[in-house]
């Protein structure tokens, strides 16, 4: 399932990752490390929300 | 226009824009300015620029300090044009050695002037520079308002250079926060927090912890927009604090009417709700928005702990005014507060739901439901619309109560 930031409005998609963090594509949200930060706004992951 | 010294070998570069009375659809019936700084001595360091057409005068104010190209560094703080704006016009004159900015900042910089090929060097957050007068620390602030958004600290001067934050639009020739009326200085900054800051409110109080843990002296803050917090910079500090608060039970017992009306009966019911809540002893504020811009409704919302919005059906909708507030709040998400809607309607009556949704994603709960009236509301009609402010107040009443 995609994640969106609740702050800026960046989406986590497991499809693609996050590039930046090596996060590799295919990584579940609930799977990143607890220090994970949005890629653009810097908030946590309890920041993020289930896209609807 | 004149630079301002702050203190020995440090100015202000104060770009003026007395003029301007719509600043990206929100009203700036005072004007602006976009304040640069400038530090002097073995090396001149400047900080942001200012928006694009004010050259002449930006580089006409330098220029009565140094000679604009002995300028050997720049700093960008955020990359939005009504601050980077004279960047490229900067670069060409001065041809810095360095731009400093944080990674974030020189993509979003790259993204607005395309393909340039400029010396930046990027800064991580915390990260001290030596500018040979002074040392700077550098602070990510990341979404304050936009993702490039950070300060620059003046360690040794306990100056704080705080891009959009703990600014105003506010053009005045007093450049002090000790120097314009005081009142009227709240209002401004009260204005730009609720209708540019206020999405980002917790990351606010997450600042404001961060820089109390960091134990920084702060003698004056001086933000891009308006003037200098150096008499009391505590003062806004602690508003920041009180309106980046989230919960309900912190906010003043106010209530923010605002609507349209095509034949005056949704005006009724407002008048009627308004009633309400001076019956209930609350502040409240009547706004029709054929009168009243939307960033003066925001700001009357930011204190308030209810928000009661208003239209009458329009073919099958709401009306283009209400709308437009009502998609302006949605973004602002101006939530831990009572949501209420209401209208007239004729046949079909959608306006309420309508509202609803609205509210639903700017973070409003409505309790109390929605409140509609046929064609002319009647005085049984008025009278639920009394009842319906003091339910609303009730519940606002119930929760401070902590029931
Ligand atoms: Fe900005
Ligand atoms: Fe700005
Ligand atoms: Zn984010």
């Amino acid at each position: 399932m995609k994640f969106v930031c609740s702050v800026c409005g960046y989406v986590y998609d497991p499809q693609l990752g996050d590039d930046a963090a090596d996060i590799a594509p295919g990584t579940r949200f609930e799977d990143l490390p607890d220090d994970w930060v949005c890629p653009v706004c810097g908030v946590g992951k309890d920041d993020f929300e289930p896209e609807e | 226009m004149e630079p301002i010294k702050i203190k020995e070998n440090l100015w202000q570069i104060p770009v003026t824009d007395w003029n301007i009375r719509d600043f990206h659809g929100y009203s700036v019936y005072s004007g602006t300015t976009y304040n640069a700084y400038l530090s002097t001595g073995s090396k001149n360091v400047l900080f942001d620029t200012a928006k694009k057409g004010f050259g002449e005068h930006f580089f006409g104010m330098i220029s009565k300090i140094i000679e604009p190209n002995k300028i050997d560094y720049i700093f960008v703080n955020h990359a939005e044009p009504d601050h980077s704006g004279l960047l490229p016009e900067a670069v060409e004159r001065i041809r810095p050695d360095k731009i400093f900015l944080s990674e974030t900042c020189g993509k979003a910089i790259t993204d607005h002037y395309h393909g340039k090929d400029w010396p930046f060097e990027i800064l991580k957050d915390g990260q001290e520079v030596d500018i040979s007068s002074r040392k700077v620390v550098f602070l990510e602030t990341k979404m304050l308002h936009w993702p490039d958004s950070c300060f620059s600290y003046l360690k040794d001067d306990g100056i704080l250079i705080s891009s959009d934050a703990f600014g105003h639009h506010w053009a005045t020739s007093g450049r002090y926060d000790d120097e314009v009326n005081s009142e009227e200085l709240v209002r401004h900054s009260k204005k730009y927090f609720a209708n540019i800051l206020l999405p980002f409110a917790s990351l606010i109080k997450k600042l404001l912890r961060r820089t109390a843990d960091m134990k920084l002296k702060i003698n004056m803050i001086c933000p891009d927009h308006g003037v200098i917090w150096r008499n009391n910079p505590d003062r806004i500090i602690n508003l920041y604090d009180k309106w980046s608060e989230s919960k309900l039970e912190s906010r003043e017992k106010k209530a923010v009417i605002f609507y349209d009306t095509m034949w005056q009966s949704t005006e009724k019911m407002a008048y009627a709700i308004t009633d309400g809540f001076k019956l209930q002893n609350f502040e409240v504020i009547m706004m029709n928005l054929r009168a009243n811009h939307r960033s003066e409704v925001m700001t009357e919302i930011l204190d308030g702990a209810i928000v009661a919005a208003g239209s009458p059906t329009l073919n099958n909708g709401i009306m283009p005014t209400v709308s437009d507030m009502l998609c302006y709040m949605r973004g602002l998400k101006p939530s831990g507060r009572i949501g209420g809607c209401f209208g007239s309607y004729g046949w079909s009556g959608e306006s309420v739901k309508e509202i609803g949704e609205y509210m639903a994603k700017a973070g409003l709960e409505q309790p109390c439901g929605a409140i509609k009236a046929k064609y002319v509301p009647t005085e049984e009609d008025l009278q639920k619309c009394r009842q319906y402010a003091a339910d609303l107040a009730e519940q606002y009443l119930n929760h401070i109560k902590g029931e």
